[in-house]
């Protein structure tokens, strides 16, 4: 009985994360990828996320505090952190680099920095619900779920 | 690959087992590209830098099948990688991005995209990319046979369901085939077996031919031109517009970047043959350089191939980084052509691209590079050149722009060196080869050197020249694929006898570009022979007569193939390289 409570408990989490539109498609095929050879293979593409993100908002950071800004470079490192971002299907984030980028082509600084801002705080959001989500995962143990939100 | 192997198990499960290399700086999507590719049952190489899958490129030619690419990353841009791959390397290349504005897919298309796919990119999407692989290989054999008069290909292309395995197969067979039956050496198989998947016969642009398209291109007017009219005024029947409208695009990237490079450089990258190998870098000019003409004697000689790769250098200009294989030197070229002219009716089926004259407009500065002079077309797919000392020494065979750059252009010694073991230029006769069958077969093939787009490919089959020579008696070319082959002996081309008998119809041009040239400068074939040398980067130079695919080949001897390299000429993308000339 815990054992099916806890791999609903992480099915719900996984349906909520699609439905506040957290996560996209791009996940559901990642974990489509997951096979014998590759057990944990969306936690692994997520870790490597989590390394390569945390790289780029850094950068970003420290070209924000820039004065004047250079645009140019903000626009070519979110557009890196937007494609890293669609690769686990981080729907939030990407949305928000769009913004964030559109901003930049306007030059607009303010724009750009609360953008960046918002983008943060739902990179985090995601990022605390997937450790969430993957650490119920693992404590369910490997019961196949076949649910897949819509 | 097995080598003489000619359908592997990859080959026979295909599309599975296609081998795919991955270019992409982003950690995250390299591993997930990577694992959905191996979903679909393909080889996987991942790189995320483009320096470093050009160099994995460069060092095995044939060793992938296509390339996924993302457009933005920090040491290249992805469009210029493109191109390079497409030129050198003629593989089929997809560009991915998380960026769909138009223009950058547009940009992608016209810098020879096969595809453009959008990130996050699904698995179906990449289970299908085969079929650019399929239908390059498809349209290589179609061209292959148009002009091979191959009918059965026709008929097993028209007849079959195009997706179907066994079509392929009957492709590729056909090919081998062909191949196998100009040349009885097993160095056919070998290639045939290492990329069969990659080579097919294409439509050899030998330099005469490519000296029509030149000529009709003018007369229209380059602003003016189109596949349609050009192919109207070359009035050559078995070619066919798709083969003109490839042809011609890479033309014109060819000159542009050479606009590019000459605004940028104030001296004529090219022929300056003047021993200065300057380009270590592969600047691949097979310049013939006036100054060497004493040495032709000697540059047959140095055919040798160290490493049983024949180098073919050119003298080329040290064009710093391009090779601007210009070769320049239309007018004294010309003259040697005509003199031997021997490409003309030799020129086997492929369409061989006259290298001469076109190339003289590039760079002239060195005209004494006759390169064209010998005319010789070149074929080569050299997948590497060696870095060797590549001597240009006489004729420079046109300086192949930068791709080449690595020609190491060594002025000095004439010989043609082959020094990759990699990059065999196609200049040695197999073993298997007997003087006398080598004179005609050889006969330039090997000097064709397939190379892509820049190079205006030397033509010089000096390889070939060298086995042609039965005059010289020198056997042909070693070419047994363990030795070196060196061509040195046999190379002697000076003989100004090269007659063009000695070069049995093979395509000849490369006998022109012996031949030719050598009416003019004192050593005859020789020099172009040396000219030739085939420097790494590039590859492929496919001119005419069997596309010696060097990358293929990693022994010299191949050359001695012969003809039926020219035919083959897997990767033939290298015409465009021959015309790239101006």
């Amino acid at each position: 009985m815990d054992k099916i409570h806890s791999h609903r408990q992480v099915a719900a989490i996984k349906h909520s994360l699609f439905d506040q539109g957290y996560l996209d498609e791009q996940f559901i095929q990642l974990e489509e990828l997951q096979d014998d050879a590759n057990p944990n293979f969306v936690e692994e593409i997520v870790t490597l996320y989590y390394r390569d993100s945390s790289r780029l908002i850094s950068n970003l950071d420290h070209t924000l505090e820039r004065n004047p800004l250079d645009f140019n470079k903000l626009d070519t490192l979110m557009h890196q952190f937007k494609g890293s971002s669609s690769s686990i299907g981080a729907k939030r984030v990407k949305a928000e680099c769009t913004l964030f980028r559109e901003y930049c082509r306007a030059r607009n600084g303010e724009g750009c920095r609360r953008s960046f801002q918002q983008m943060k705080k739902e990179y985090a959001t995601l990022r605390k619900k997937l450790e969430t989500y993957f650490q119920l995962a693992r404590q369910a143990g490997p019961l196949e779920t076949a649910y897949r939100p819509k | 690959m097995d080598n003489g192997c000619f359908s592997s198990p990859r080959h026979d499960a295909f599309p599975a087992g296609l081998r795919v290399l991955v270019v992409d700086d982003d950690p995250t999507w390299l591993r997930i590209l990577e694992k959905m590719l191996k979903k679909c049952l393909y080889e996987v190489t991942t790189c995320c830098l483009a320096t470093e899958a050009l160099k994995k490129l460069r060092e095995r030619k044939d060793a992938y099948d296509i390339v996924i690419s993302d457009v933005n990353m920090p040491d290249m841009d992805g469009f210029k990688l493109l191109e390079q791959v497409g030129l050198e390397m003629d593989l089929p290349v997809i560009m991915m991005s998380v960026d769909g504005e138009t223009s950058r897919v547009m940009k992608g298309v016209q810098h020879g995209a096969c595809d453009y796919l959008l990130k996050p990119i699904r698995m179906k999407e990449l289970r299908n990319i085969w079929q650019h692989v399929f239908r390059k290989r498809m349209h290589e054999a179609r061209d292959y046979e148009s002009h091979e008069g191959f009918e059965t290909l026709h008929l097993i292309m028209n007849g079959s369901d195009q997706s179907d395995d066994g079509n392929l197969f009957a492709v590729e067979e056909i090919t081998s085939m062909k191949k196998r039956k100009d040349a009885d050496n097993k160095h056919d198989d070998k290639e045939l077996g290492d990329h069969s998947p990659t080579k097919k016969a294409r439509v050899v642009w030998s330099v005469d031919l490519h000296q029509k398209f030149v000529k009709a291109v003018n007369q229209i007017g380059f602003d003016k031109v189109g596949p349609k009219k050009i192919l109207d005024l070359m009035s050559v029947p078995w070619l066919t517009r798709e083969n003109v409208a490839s042809h011609l695009q890479k033309y014109r990237l060819y000159l542009s970047r050479l606009q590019k490079e000459n605004e940028q450089k104030s001296s004529s990258s090219g022929i300056k043959h003047s021993d200065s190998p300057s380009k270590d870098t592969g600047s691949f000019s097979f310049l013939n350089t006036a100054n060497n003409k004493q040495q032709n004697d000697v540059a047959i000689d140095s055919f040798s191939y160290s490493d049983g790769t024949s180098l073919l250098q050119m003298d080329g200009p040290s064009h710093e980084s391009d090779l601007k294989g210009i070769v320049s030197e239309p007018t004294t070229e010309k003259r040697r052509t005509s003199t031997s002219d021997i490409s003309d009716p030799k020129i086997p089926k492929s369409s061989q691209m006259t290298l001469n004259e076109p190339f003289a407009s590039l760079e002239s500065s060195e005209a004494s590079h006759a390169v064209f002079d010998c005319t010789i077309p070149r074929q080569y797919s050299w997948s590497e050149f060696p870095k060797g000392p590549l001597k240009e020494e006489q004729k420079t065979i046109v300086q192949l722009e930068d791709s080449f750059s690595q020609l190491p252009l060594h002025g000095t010694q004439h010989h043609i060196q082959v020094d990759q073991s990699q990059s065999i230029a196609s200049i040695n006769s197999n073993p298997s080869i007997t003087e006398k069958e080598v004179a005609p077969s050889i006969d330039t093939k090997p000097l064709y050197a397939g190379y892509k787009s820049d190079y205006m490919s030397p033509v010089s089959s000096i390889g070939s020249a060298v086995d042609t020579f039965p005059k010289q008696s020198k056997s042909v070319i070693v070419n047994d694929q363990s030795s070196q082959p060196i061509f040195t002996s046999n190379v002697s081309l000076k003989t100004q006898g090269f007659n063009v008998d000695c070069i049995s119809d093979l395509d000849f041009y490369q006998m022109n570009l012996l031949m030719g040239g050598e009416a003019a400068a004192s050593s005859p074939l020789e020099e172009d022979l040396n000219h030739f040398l085939l420097q790494s980067e590039w590859y492929n130079m496919n001119f005419g007569l069997q596309h010696i695919d060097m990358s293929e080949y990693y022994d010299p001897r191949f050359i001695a193939e012969a003809p039926s390299y020219f035919y083959d000429s897997a990767d033939y993308s290298s015409v465009d390289q021959s015309l790239f000339i101006a």
